[in-house]
């Protein structure tokens, strides 16, 4: 049958699976959104496009699948950039259909014209100018396909508006057609041995876990062999959730404000096997110091990840899920006793030194994160911000389902959380969602409150207050001889906002008051605003400082103020 | 320490800025690159001369083929290999002159394509270094304009 560009777009979607939207119209879409109506998608409107790049992160991050956002020419283009990056920093899979100026008047700087392809070259895994409507369909196949395949990644395909109107005969193809593209899914298994023979030689191992188990759905096969292989493991930002964190061999969170216990065994291993990570900075600090005692498997699905921050001494390029597979019948079933009983050591120094040990009635963010923890049973799909509110939700929250937390990890986007969790919820429409986010990055996207309150969407959201940029408060403060230079920041009142918007909140000041505060808003049906006034200045600890070593760690200082008693008499 | 890339890549258009903006995004610095049709329609041939450890040469390598129209890589600096470089100068040369600057030309088995009363275009194939070694023996007569391709490189038998 014979369509126009913008029925194509949309029936190829179908084909795809693609129920929902995320998006802004404007001049250069009006094609694509006039078509839109005859589709059973549901396109939900952002407040501002980069909401909806973020929604379409949010939703693939919790799904698996591949998001999508639409935006017109010029200045809705660019307002997806932000939302792009992050989606390519944390490999998401995303398709951005975007409008262009109609093919004659191209290149001349017409009205909302912008090169969006020359500007998103380095943030996408691939991207198209589509300058034929015979192109359209195979393009938007090949976009899709490579947005889900190996390293999963945002592609960007720009659509003219001459080319949304014209007319061609709609074939949508079985496959692609790129001889470049060859994404490897089953490991060398001579590399396999390798590594089984490392793991089954190793007397301290540690797992890593990081996001390419969330993203390859490699959860199971993770947690197969670790029943065999009793070794700890730990977790990046990303990899959070990929490995429960309830099990006795978990421990948690590495990097920069990871548990020190993890970041111990990481410098104390004798063997780390890195699965779907890719050494980033913020989980190594100084990479040429980083594990000095570990030989290393590193298995990833791209092979430049390989030796790009840690030369591994056996790396396995393939499909995380598929080498664990090949892996696990090699493995031999061990405990480790020694190894978990020095562990144990630093585990329980860590809780000695944790601010939720400490006998103190002020609203500290940790207990705020903990006790929603606790009374969602680690059970939510949290989506953070950036920032302190991010670590303290990655330490404090005990993230037990794969795939449970969304959060800008490597771009570090404030504003994520708020349109994220949009996505998030429209993925999952019966799971509970949490937001936890800072009062800055509340603000840069709290115009979102709109589109969940038109959609209806039952997010709960926490914003932790404490008036500060507080991540760059704290280093200020460390590194900086304690200079505040425009890191404190006024808020509107945040429940008379979501008021407003027609959403229900309250503030919450004191600790007493936190327990029933998240009740209330899990209670109540819709959404749902809480604003904690935290303690301003509390920092986030352990800190390994920025390009520095496991010995450099700065540790919570230990408590001497007052008992509860003593404050009470 | 300097490597000869070959790139094999889809002729699409933007490949050539993809690749571009590939090596000034990771940082890595471009000695020369030279770009044509290969012997398969459709596939356009890349010739890269980069500079760095293995590491970097490593990488270099990886992230051209990450993208998604490189369907070929490989690094020609451990092979047996034959390097050229095609230029052509623009020399100043009176009648006074002329004669010792084609007498230069010859010596590197330059030739002579175009002559003016106050200048010579001489064209010269050969590795970089040759290159480079005519120019420099040029200088002194100034040199107008230079114009080369960059290297072009391909494994023996």
């Amino acid at each position: 049958m014979e369509l126009n560009g913008g029925h194509i777009v949309w029936e190829s979607l179908l084909r795809e699976g693609v129920d929902v939207v995320f998006g802004y119209p404007g001049g250069s879409v009006i094609d694509l959104y006039d078509a839109l109506l005859d589709y059973p998608i549901h396109h939900v409107l952002v407040r501002h496009e980069q909401g909806a790049a973020h929604a379409a992160d949010g939703y693939a991050r919790s799904t698996g699948k591949v998001g999508v956002c639409v935006a017109t020419s010029g200045p809705g283009a660019t307002n997806l950039v932000t939302g792009i990056a992050t989606a390519y920093m944390d490999s998401v899979p995303m398709v951005a259909i975007t409008g262009q100026v109609g093919m004659s008047v191209l290149g001349r700087d017409f009205f909302q014209e912008v090169d969006i392809t020359g500007i998103t070259l380095p943030i996408t895994k691939h991207n198209y100018l589509v300058t034929d409507v015979h192109d359209l369909a195979p393009i938007l196949k090949e976009a899709f396909y490579l947005a889900r395949t190996g390293r999963p990644g945002p592609v960007l395909v720009d659509i003219p508006k001459n080319v949304q109107q014209a007319k061609a005969e709609f074939v949508y193809p079985d496959g692609i057609d790129s001889p470049g593209y060859r994404p490897s899914v089953r490991g060398n298994m001579r590399q396999v041995k390798m590594a089984a023979q490392l793991m089954n030689e190793a007397t301290r191992p540690l797992i890593i876990a990081g996001g390419g188990v969330n993203r390859g759905g490699a959860w199971g096969e993770l947690r197969s062999l670790m029943e065999r292989y009793r070794a700890p493991v730990a977790m990046t930002l990303m990899g959070l959730g990929a490995f429960p964190e309830n099990d006795p061999l978990s421990l948690g969170f590495i990097g920069m404000h990871g548990a020190a216990s993890a970041n111990h065994a990481a410098d104390r291993a004798d063997l780390i096997v890195a699965i779907g990570m890719r050494f980033s900075d913020r989980v190594t600090g100084k990479w040429s110091a980083w594990a000095p005692n570990a030989k290393i498997v590193h298995i990833d699905v791209d092979p430049a990840e390989i030796g790009k921050n840690i030369q591994p001494h056996v790396p396995i390029v393939g499909d995380v899920a598929h080498v664990l597979r090949q892996l696990s019948p090699l493995v031999e079933a061990r405990t480790f006793e020694p190894w978990w009983d020095v562990i144990e050591v630093w585990k329980s120094e860590d809780r000695e030194r944790d601010i939720l040990s400490y006998e103190t009635s002020e609203l500290v963010p940790p207990y705020v994160i903990h006790r929603l923890s606790e009374i969602t049973k680690g059970n939510a799909l949290m989506v953070s911000d950036v920032g302190q509110n991010q670590m303290w939700e990655a330490q404090y929250y005990q993230h037990n389902r794969p795939r449970s937390l969304c959060t800008s990890g490597g771009l570090g986007t404030m504003g994520y959380a708020i349109p994220a969790a949009i996505g998030v919820q429209m993925g999952n429409p019966n799971d509970l969602v949490w937001v936890v986010a800072g009062d800055g990055g509340a603000q840069m996207t709290i115009n979102q409150l709109g589109t969940i309150a038109q959609e209806k969407l039952p997010i709960k959201i926490a914003i932790l207050n404490n008036s500060y940029l507080g991540m760059v408060r704290q280093w200020q403060e460390m590194f900086y001889c304690r200079r505040y230079c425009a890191t404190p920041i006024t808020s509107p009142d945040f429940v008379k906002v979501a008021e407003a918007y027609g959403i229900a909140g309250r503030m919450v000041a004191c600790r007493d008051d936190v327990d029933e505060a998240l009740q209330a808003a899990m209670d109540t049906p819709g959404p749902y605003v809480i604003e904690f006034r935290v303690k301003p200045e509390e920092n986030v600890y352990p800190m390994v400082p920025a390009g520095q070593t496991v010995q450099d760690m700065i540790r919570r200082p230990r408590y001497n103020g007052p008992t509860l008693s003593e404050e009470a008499g | 320490m300097r490597h000869v890339i070959v790139a094999l890549m889809e002729d699409k258009p933007g490949v050539l800025n993809r690749v571009a903006s590939l090596f000034r995004r990771r940082n890595f610095n471009i000695d020369s690159l030279a770009v044509g049709h290969s012997e398969t329609p459709g596939i356009s041939r890349m010739t890269i001369v980069v500079a760095g450890d293995d590491r970097t040469l490593e990488q270099v390598a990886k992230q051209l083929h990450k993208l998604i129209n490189v369907t070929k890589v490989f690094d020609l600096s451990g092979a047996e290999s034959v390097e050229r470089e095609l230029a052509l100068v623009k020399v100043h040369a009176t009648p006074n002159n002329r004669t010792e600057v084609i007498e230069l030309a010859n010596i590197f088995r330059g030739s002579i394509i175009d002559v003016s009363p106050e200048s010579l275009i001489i064209e010269i194939t050969g590795t970089a270094d040759k290159i480079d070694s005519l120019v420099e023996l040029l200088r002194p007569y100034g040199v107008k304009e230079l114009s080369r391709t960059g290297v072009l490189a391909i494994a023996r038998g």
